[in-house]
């Protein structure tokens, strides 16, 4: 009974390999089935998912106003120090003083895309961009300043 | 006497396996004790990606110090992150609405099927066959998709937060899911016919690393490395948490406790989250998708601990609080530590070729073991 089983064996073995080779060949003989994915090259067409956390950046409508109060609600919400807000006082036309960001500073090099400086902002001053390619020469690239030059606070916002 | 298992004798011969070895899938340092081609001893050397995670959520407060549990088993990072909620839930009482817990478990699940598809298709190929890889990666790469469009990140989301979720869900959420699982359902046979049959794949897999019932309770296995025991520790079953206790599934158990059993009750694990997810996801309830929290969390003075079931076994998160915004101690209870333990025992005695069949089946991830 032992030669038996052994031929039975065999011959359910080489049919265990047809079974797996015949996958194979499915896939060798379709090449419409793409298994591998691309690099997406295609910078033109490509859509990225409009949640995805690229890095964080400050909005500036076409006036380049932002919403930012300096509040560091954000800055206080980031547990690796990525935020650095650096605040100055704005003299109103009504000879008040009033807090303004002076530089927002962000260190890209240790921001881990964890979305809760997002979250903790009052003002939706900052959203994430749907960037994805980060790397440059230089480490003191990553570190950057927010707001642009002549930026101000839209008016209206407290 | 000299021939006895487990003693360094002359004529023995001490090799390295790692800290930078493919067969590793990270920085796993085996020291490993033969003679000639027969295993002697296994002695795993931690400490290579050590990088205190514990102590550094010290100083993070309850709503910061998530984010970096995701970078401990980076593939079950979802199951992580609802670890240590639920903790911070249970210390401050607060009752998570439904539709997040419910969003919870169908996370939860599809990241288990992440899992289990980039365990599969590593331990093919660690075992020398190649194609399973892309062929497992083309399914997980859907789910990184709809984790992307939801969570906005494919690996460490940061989706939990205390009391909930951080966002809803994407308006095509459910669309993409149920999309995924007809795909699934027929791709898991194609797994099937390329490995699990595969008469090469079982001679190398049938007896080898067995691990008994009684040493997988004594060294702390859970998940399928536990399960493939027959050792019954699904938390999932056993202490339900979200809405585990609402939905309909089975204990995978497997009793011959050696490398294939463990392959199987991981395999059959994927049909049963399909299965958990095919429940939950035409019952997502409408409402709200985060409780009301306040702006800074403070723990009553305490301890809390809560388990979940991830990928890989069960992760307990141990909070100490004295009353601060910071914890004062938190110990993870990380599953791949108390598997990585049973390695000895199993490879004790075996051949240094089927050294990397058990490794491969104990879906070893050492971020997770170092954390």
């Amino acid at each position: 009974m032992f030669i038996v089983k052994y031929i039975k064996d065999i011959f359910s073995g080489i049919k265990s390999l047809l079974v797996g080779m015949r996958r194979t060949g499915y896939y060798f003989t379709h090449h419409k089935e793409i298994i591998t994915e691309q690099y997406p090259d295609n910078r033109d067409t490509l859509v990225m998912a409009d949640r995805f956390k690229g890095e964080v950046v400050l909005i500036h409508d076409e006036h380049n106003e932002h919403a930012c109060t300096g509040c560091t609600a954000c800055e206080l919400a980031c547990p690796n120090a990525t935020i650095k807000i650096v605040t100055k006082f704005d003299i109103t036309p009504e000879g008040k003083k009033k807090k303004a960001i002076d530089k927002f500073v962000y260190h890209l090099e240790l921001c881990t895309m964890c979305n809760l400086c997002i979250v903790a902002c009052p003002t939706d001053a900052i959203k994430m961009a749907q960037t994805f390619e980060h790397s440059v020469y230089d480490r003191a690239e990553l570190t950057k300043i927010l707001n642009k030059p002549g930026s101000k606070i839209r008016e209206g916002i407290e | 006497m000299l021939e006895e298992i487990g003693t360094t004798t002359e004529g023995d011969l001490i090799i390295n396996v790692g800290p930078q070895h493919p067969a590793t899938h990270g920085v796993l340092h085996l020291v490993i004790t033969l003679n000639g081609e027969t295993i002697k001893k296994v002695e795993p050397h931690l400490g290579y990606i050590h990088r205190s995670i514990e102590k550094m959520c010290e100083s993070l407060t309850y709503r910061q110090f998530i984010y970096v549990t995701s970078r401990m088993d980076y593939l079950s990072a979802h199951i992580n992150n609802h670890a240590c909620a639920l903790c911070v839930e249970k210390g401050m009482q607060v009752e998570v609405p439904e539709r997040a817990q419910v969003i919870r478990v169908i996370m939860d699940e599809l990241t288990r099927i992440a899992s289990h598809e980039l365990w599969w298709g590593a331990m093919a190929m660690d075992i020398g066959a190649f194609t399973p890889f892309f062929h497992a990666f083309r399914e997980r790469e859907k789910i990184n998709e709809i984790m992307e469009e939801t969570c906005g990140a494919r690996l460490t989301m940061n989706y939990y937060v205390p009391g909930g979720l951080m966002a809803d869900l994407h308006p095509d959420f459910q669309k993409k899911v149920k999309a995924f699982i007809t795909l699934f359902k027929n791709k898991i046979d194609e797994y099937d016919e390329l490995i699990t049959g595969n008469i090469i794949f079982i001679n190398r897999m049938k007896g080898v690393g067995f691990l008994s019932k009684e040493d997988a309770v004594s060294f702390g296995c859970t998940g399928p490395s536990g399960r493939g025991s027959g050792l019954s520790c699904d938390i999932r079953k056993l202490y339900p948490y979200a809405v585990y206790d609402k939905v309909q599934f089975d204990e995978i158990l497997e009793t011959d406790g050696d490398s294939l059993a463990r392959y199987m009750v991981r395999i059959r694990e994927m049909k049963q989250s399909i299965r958990i997810i095919e429940q939950l996801i035409d019952n997502i309830p409408e409402g709200d998708f985060q409780a009301k929290t306040k702006a800074v969390l403070k723990l009553p003075k305490g301890e809390f601990y809560t388990r979940v079931e991830t990928a890989r076994g069960e992760l307990g998160v141990y909070i100490v609080s004295e009353g601060a915004t910071t914890p004062y101690r938190i110990k993870f209870r990380s599953p791949g530590f108390s598997n990585l333990s049973a390695l000895d025992t199993m490879a004790r005695g075996g051949k240094l070729g089927d050294l990397v069949a058990m490794m491969g089946t104990l879906d070893l991830v050492i971020p997770d073991i170092d954390r």
